[in-house]
């Protein structure tokens, strides 16, 4: 049972990889890199039973964390630009005076 | 035993949503409706599958740390999902409309 779950999980990432070489926008992408993490923490778990070391969940633990923060940074550098001002307005400030 | 048949049941059913949130962004017209697709498929597989492994693995660690994974993603899929649709739609990224269409045939 835990090779046909993780045999879905894997085809639902390959679906999701296609979208996110072909996706029109960055956005697109965006969401379909967030999904893929989101699968493979799942695909991470399920192999941690299958193999019946469950030690792998510390793994799925970051890799869970780590692909929040990475696609909350992703957005900011494709929204601002840079990484350099956690102010919005201030950065915006700079923005309207270089203009 | 009946535990394994229900975690057999929760198992798959999330495995099949999966697939299904992977159909629909891969073929759905636009980034807002992917994004519906995407973000709702999410957050109820990965409930459904780390449900699913709960039951098998009993009273235990395992079972805890199972328990912080579906936290985590519990809150932050949605919050994800909001991060993009609002920067998208900041950036002027426009939902398409069927009146679009029309007004373009037109």
């Amino acid at each position: 049972m835990f090779i046909a779950a993780s045999l879905a999980i894997l085809v639902t990432m390959g679906l999701a990889l296609v979208r996110a070489l072909a996706g029109p926008t960055t956005y697109d992408r965006i969401a379909a890199v967030n999904m893929f993490g989101t699968k493979t923490v799942l695909l991470i778990a399920v192999l941690a039973f299958l193999s019946g070391r469950t030690d792998l969940l510390d793994i799925a633990l970051a890799y869970a964390l780590i692909n929040f923060i990475g696609v909350v940074a992703a957005l900011k550098l494709v929204t601002q630009g840079d990484f350099h001002s956690s102010n919005y307005k201030e950065s915006e400030a700079e923005r309207g005076e270089q203009e | 035993m009946i535990l394994d048949i229900l975690s057999w049941i929760l198992l798959l059913a999330g495995g099949a949503l999966g697939i299904v949130g992977g159909i629909g962004i891969y073929r759905f017209p636009d980034f807002y409706s992917r994004l519906h697709a995407a973000g709702i498929t999410d957050t109820l597989c990965a409930m459904l599958i780390l449900l699913g492994l709960g039951l098998q693995a009993g009273w235990s660690i395992a079972a805890f740390k199972l328990a912080l994974i579906f936290a985590f993603l519990f809150f932050t899929s949605p919050t994800a999902s909001h991060a993009l649709a609002n920067a998208a739609l900041h950036s002027g990224l426009n939902p398409k409309m069927d009146r679009d269409e029309a007004e373009a045939k037109s």
